[in-house]
C-alpha cells in the first residue's frame, strides 16, 4: 500500500476553469471531439479513489471538464484514500464493487482482471492511440486487453537538494552516479550529511534500489526481475545493492547515522533537507517532495531538483509511479467516461492544478503551473526507458507490505549494509513465496 | 409478529390480575424482550465468530480450498507471527500488575494530598484521548535525536550536567596521518622535531560549529628549536587538497594542542589563534606528537533508540501505562472510599503504623476492586493494537508487534490472507475467553 503525497500547488487555482474551458471549446485533436460527439449518454457513475483532499477536488475540476462534453453523466466521486486496496477488495470479494476506480498498484490491478473482475476498456483504444505512446499503454494492458489507463503518473526518478548546502560545499548537480558520490563525500567534508534516507519508511528503499537497477542492469533485466522471472541472488542484483551500499553503507554519509535513518519516515526526511540548516543535503525521492515538507523553502533559491544520475552511461530512464483507471462495469455513461478521461482536456484540467504529470503526448507542456513541475513532468514524456515501479508490480505481500518483503529486507539491509549475499537470498525466498501464492 | 400480538393481549383482558400467565406465554414475553438483543449479537457477534472460526480452516481464496489446521500451524511457525505471540505474553506479565499497582499508590496518595481533583485530573486525562492519537504524540516524543524527541531532549539535559559536548563533536580527520576518533581524540602521526611545523587537518566540520573570529588559516614558518603548527578547517567549497593549507579555508581559534613526547605523555599544550596557529615554544630535542583531546570531539549524548527494534516494546509499555493508569487508579479510589472506615480507625487505634494499615487491612478490603482492574487490564492488553500501529514506526513493526496487529496485518495489511488472519483472530479469542469467565463468574458471585 504505497503511502501517497499530495502537492499542495496552490498556484494556478484561478487558471484550471480557463483552461479546461479552452479545450473543451476546440482547441482539442480529433480524439476530443470524437468523445465530444458520441456523448448521448446519461446516468451516474460511482467512482471510488486514492485521491483525497487537494488531489480529490483536482479530479472534480477534470469531472467538471467531462460534464461540459457530457452533462447527463453524474459522476460520484468517494475519496477513499490509502487504504483503497482493502476497501476495493472487500467490495469485490462481496460482489459489490464500485462502477470505476483508480488504483495505484498495477499489482491489484492484475489480481482483479484475474479474477475477473475488471471490464476491459477496449471501446476506448481509439482515444489512447493518438495521444499515448505504445509503452504507456502497455502499462494499463494486462493478458493482451487494455484494462487500465493510467491517467496521473509521478516521476519517482528525481533527487532533491538543499542549495545552500551545495553552495557551501561547492558542487553542482551530478549527471553521473561517480559524479553523486564524489559531490556526496565533499558536501561531507563541508560538515553536512550528504544523504537523508526515510529508512522507517520501506518503499523508499525499495525506490532507491529500483532507480538504481533500471541504470545499471536495463530495462530488460528490470521486466524480468519484476515478473520474478531472474532470481533475486541474480549478480546483477548484487552490483546493484553494492552500489546502493555506497549511498547507505557509511553510517557518517546519512542524517541521524544509520539508526536514525531506519527510524526516520518519509516527511522527516524531507524536511531534513529542507531546514535551515540543513540536517542533509540531499533526498532521493519522486516529484511529490515538495508537496510533502512543511518547512517553507522557495524553489530554484532554496531547493533545487535533478534527474536521477545516469550510471555506466544509461540512456535517460524515468521510474513512475501512477494511478490506473480501471473500470468494473460497462454501459454507455461508463464508455464516455473512460475515453473522455483518455484527452488532453482531461489531463490537462488537473495538470493546471499542478501536482500531476500525464503521458498524453498532446497536451502542451505550456499548461503545468511551474518549472519545477513541467522539468519532472516532461521527463517521463522525453525519457527512452520509462518503467513503472517495481514493488508496485510485485504482489503485495512482497513489495508492498509493512515489515516483510521488500520493505522489511531493504531496511534490514540500511541497519547492516555489509550483508549483501544473505539479503539476496532472503528476498529470493520471499520472492518465492509470495510469487507462489500470488498475493 | 404473530408472537408480539398474542404477548400483548394478556394485558388488555386481563380481568383477573395474575401476577404471571401461563410458562408459554411467560416465554413469549420474555422472548420478545431479548429478540433485539438476539437480533443485534446475532448479526454482529455470533455470526461473524462462527464465519472466522470456519473461515480459519480455508486457504488464500475464499471457501475454495479446505487446508485444514495449515493456518494454524502458519500462526505458531511464522517468525513475524510468534514474536508478536511472545510480545503479548510480555504485555500481559508487565502491564497489568504495574497499572494495578500505580493506580493503587496514586489512589492511597491521593486520599492525603493537597490538591487531590487536580491530580486525579491530571492523571486521569490521558484516558480522554485516543489511543490512536497518544499512539502519535508519544512516537514524537521518542524520536532519538534530542533536539526533536522530547525524551531524548530530558536525557541530554541530565546527562549535560556531568558531561559536555566539545566544540568540535562531528570533526573528522581530513588526512590519513590524523588518526583517532570522537572518543579517543585526534593525533598527528608525523614525528615532530624541534624547529619542526605541524599541520593538523580537521573536516566534517559544519558552518555552523566553525568558532567565532576564525579568520584565514596560515601554515606558520618554523621556528628553530620551537615547535609549531597550525590546526584547521580543512575545508572550501568544491573540496580543496587534503592536507594543504589552501585560501578561504580557516584556522580553529581556541583549540587547545598537545604536545606529547615518545612515551605519550602531554609535555605542553598551546591554544590556536584566530588563524589556527599554535606555537609550544622552546622544545628539548627529541620526538613528539601533536594532538588533540577527546574533550574538544566529545560528542553531544545521542539520545536512546526509543523507536528501534530493540527498545520498541518497552517504549510502547511505558506510553500505555500513562493512558491507562488514570482508569486504574479512579476505580480503585472509588472502591477505597467505600471502604469501612472504622476498620482502618480500629487498626489504628490498636497500634499499627500506616504500613501495617495499608498492607493489612487496605489492601485485602480492596482485593475484589484490585482483581476488577487487573483482570479489564488483561483483556485491555491482550487486545491492544492502535497504539501499536500508531507508534511503531514501518522499520520497527515486525518487533513491536502484537496478536491484534498480526492479525490486522496478515488479513488488511497487503498480505490479504484471510484465512490465516482468522486464525489469528481465533487464536486471540481462545485466550481472552477464560479471562472473561472469571469475569463472568465474579459478576454472577457479586450478584
Amino acid at each position: 500500500m504505497r503511502k501517497r503525497w499530495v502537492r499542495r500547488v496552490a498556484v494556478g487555482l484561478a487558471v484550471v476553469p480557463l483552461a479546461a474551458l479552452a479545450f473543451s471549446a476546440g482547441t482539442g485533436s480529433g480524439a476530443t471531439r470524437t468523445a465530444a460527439a458520441g456523448c448521448s449518454a446519461s446516468g451516474s457513475i460511482s467512482f471510488d479513489g486514492v485521491w483525497t483532499g487537494a488531489e480529490a477536488s483536482a479530479f472534480g475540476a477534470v469531472i467538471k471538464a467531462f460534464n461540459k462534453v457530457c452533462p447527463k453523466v453524474k459522476v460520484g466521486y468517494k475519496p477513499v484514500g490509502d487504504n483503497l486496496p482493502t476497501v476495493l477488495s472487500t467490495a469485490v470479494a462481496g460482489g459489490n464493487p464500485p462502477d470505476m476506480a483508480d488504483i495505484a498498484q498495477p499489482g491489484l490491478v492484475k489480481q482483479f482482471v484475474d479474477k475477473g473482475a475488471l471490464k476491459p476498456i477496449t471501446y476506448a483504444r481509439s482515444v489512447l492511440i493518438a495521444n499515448f505512446s505504445p509503452s504507456w499503454i502497455a502499462l494499463g494492458t494486462f493478458n493482451k486487453k487494455i484494462y487500465g489507463l493510467v491517467f496521473k503518473a509521478s516521476n519517482k526518478s528525481t533527487v532533491w537538494y538543499n542549495v545552500a548546502a551545495f553552495k557551501n560545499a561547492g558542487v553542482k548537480p551530478p549527471a553521473t552516479w561517480p559524479a553523486l558520490t564524489k559531490a556526496a563525500s565533499t558536501i561531507k567534508a563541508s560538515g553536512v550529511p550528504p544523504y537523508s534516507i526515510g529508512g522507517a519508511d520501506g518503499w523508499t528503499l525499495t525506490d532507491l534500489f529500483e532507480n538504481i537497477y533500471l541504470r545499471q542492469a536495463g530495462s530488460a533485466k528490470y521486466a524480468q526481475l519484476t515478473a520474478h522471472k531472474i532470481k533475486w541472488t541474480d549478480s546483477s542484483v548484487t552490483a546493484a545493492l553494492n552500489t546502493m551500499a555506497q549511498v547507505i553503507g557509511d553510517s557518517a554519509n546519512m542524517a541521524g547515522g544509520t539508526s536514525g535513518a531506519v527510524q526516520t519516515d518519509f516527511p522527516t526526511s524531507v524536511n531534513n533537507v529542507w531546514e535551515t540548516p540543513p540536517k542533509a543535503a540531499i533526498v532521493i525521492e519522486g516529484d511529490f517532495v515538495p508537496g510533502v515538507a512543511t518547512v517553507k523553502l522557495s524553489p530554484g533559491t532554496g531547493y533545487g531538483e535533478f534527474p536521477f544520475p545516469s550510471i555506466n552511461n544509461s540512456p535517460a530512464s524515468v521510474e513512475i509511479g501512477g494511478d490506473t483507471i480501471v473500470a468494473f462495469r460497462d454501459n454507455p455513461a461508463i464508455e464516455s467516461f473512460v475515453k473522455f478521461l483518455g484527452t488532453p482536456a482531461a489531463a490537462a484540467a488537473w495538470a493546471a492544478k499542478g501536482g500531476f504529470a500525464t503521458g498524453n503526448k498532446n497536451m502542451p507542456s505550456s499548461v503545468y503551473p511551474d518549472a519545477t513541475t513541467r522539468a519532472t513532468a516532461v521527463a517521463i514524456a522525453k525519457a527512452k526507458n520509462v518503467v513503472f515501479d517495481m514493488s508496485d508490480q510485485q504482489p503485495a505481500s512482497f513489495g508492498a507490505t509493512v515489515g516483510q518483503g521488500e520493505w522489511g529486507l531493504f531496511q534490514d539491509f540500511l541497519r547492516n549494509p555489509k550483508n549483501v549475499s544473505s539479503i539476496q537470498s532472503q528476498l529470493e525466498s520471499a520472492a518465492t513465496a509470495a510469487y507462489k501464492t500470488g498475493k | 409478529m404473530s408472537a408480539g400480538n398474542i404477548a400483548v393481549e394478556p394485558s388488555v383482558e386481563a380481568v383477573p390480575p395474575r401476577p404471571s400467565g401461563p410458562g408459554w406465554r411467560r416465554y413469549a414475553t420474555g422472548t420478545l424482550f431479548l429478540l433485539p438483543a438476539f437480533i443485534v449479537l446475532g448479526i454482529w457477534i455470533v455470526y461473524p465468530t462462527v464465519y472466522t472460526v470456519i473461515r480459519s480452516f480455508f486457504g488464500l481464496n475464499g471457501f475454495t480450498r479446505f487446508v485444514g489446521i495449515d493456518n494454524y500451524r502458519t500462526l505458531f511457525t511464522t517468525p513475524t507471527l510468534t514474536t508478536a505471540i511472545k510480545n503479548n505474553l510480555i504485555w500481559v506479565a508487565v502491564v497489568p500488575g504495574t497499572v494495578t499497582a500505580i493506580g493503587l499508590v496514586f489512589a492511597v496518595l491521593t486520599e492525603r494530598v493537597r490538591w487531590a481533583v487536580a491530580f486525579k485530573t491530571a492523571v486521569f486525562l490521558p484516558m480522554a484521548i485516543s489511543a490512536f492519537a497518544t499512539g502519535v504524540t508519544w512516537r514524537i516524543m521518542y524520536i532519538q535525536d534530542p533536539n526533536l524527541g522530547a525524551v531524548n531532549a530530558l536525557g541530554r539535559a541530565i546527562v549535560q550536567v556531568v558531561k559536555q559536548p566539545g566544540a568540535l563533536s562531528d570533526a573528522t580527520p581530513s588526512t590519513p596521518n590524523v588518526t583517532g576518533s570522537s572518543s579517543t581524540g585526534m593525533t598527528l602521526q608525523t614525528p615532530l622535531h624541534p624547529g619542526g611545523v605541524a599541520a593538523i587537518g580537521l573536516t566534517a566540520i559544519p558552518p555552523d560549529q566553525i568558532p567565532s573570529g576564525a579568520k584565514q588559516a596560515v601554515l606558520p614558518k618554523p621556528v628553530p628549536g620551537h615547535i609549531s603548527g597550525v590546526v584547521w578547517r580543512d575545508f572550501k567549497p568544491g573540496g580543496g587538497v587534503p592536507g594543504k593549507v589552501e585560501a578561504g579555508e580557516v584556522g580553529l581559534p581556541g583549540v587547545t594542542v598537545q604536545l606529547r613526547n615518545s612515551q605519550n605523555h602531554v609535555v605542553k599544550t598551546a591554544a590556536a589563534d584566530a588563524n589556527g596557529v599554535f606555537d609550544f615554544g622552546v622544545i628539548t630535542p627529541g620526538t613528539y606528537k601533536a594532538g588533540i583531546s577527546a574533550a574538544t570531539f566529545a560528542k553531544p549524548w545521542a539520545g536512546f533508540p526509543w523507536l528501534g527494534t530493540k527498545l520498541i516494546t518497552p517504549a510502547l509499555i511505558i506510553a500505555y501505562m500513562w493512558i491507562w493508569a488514570g482508569f486504574a487508579m479512579v476505580v480503585i479510589a472509588s472502591g477505597l472510599s467505600a471502604l469501612p472506615r472504622d476498620v482502618l480507625e480500629a487498626a489504628r487505634t490498636d497500634g499499627a503504623t500506616e504500613w501495617q494499615v495499608f498492607k493489612r487491612v487496605t489492601v485485602p478490603l480492596l482485593a475484589p476492586t484490585l482483581s476488577v482492574v487487573f483482570i479489564t487490564m488483561i483483556i485491555n492488553v491482550l487486545k491492544v493494537f492502535d497504539l501499536v500501529i500508531s507508534l511503531a514506526p514501518g522499520s520497527s513493526q515486525n518487533a513491536a508487534s502484537v496478536i491484534a496487529l498480526a492479525m490486522w496485518r496478515t488479513s488488511f495489511g497487503g498480505i490479504n490472507d484471510f484465512g490465516t488472519g482468522s486464525a489469528i483472530a481465533v487464536f486471540l479469542f481462545v485466550l481472552v475467553v477464560p479471562v472473561l469467565l472469571l469475569n463472568v463468574r465474579r459478576f454472577k458471585r457479586e450478584a
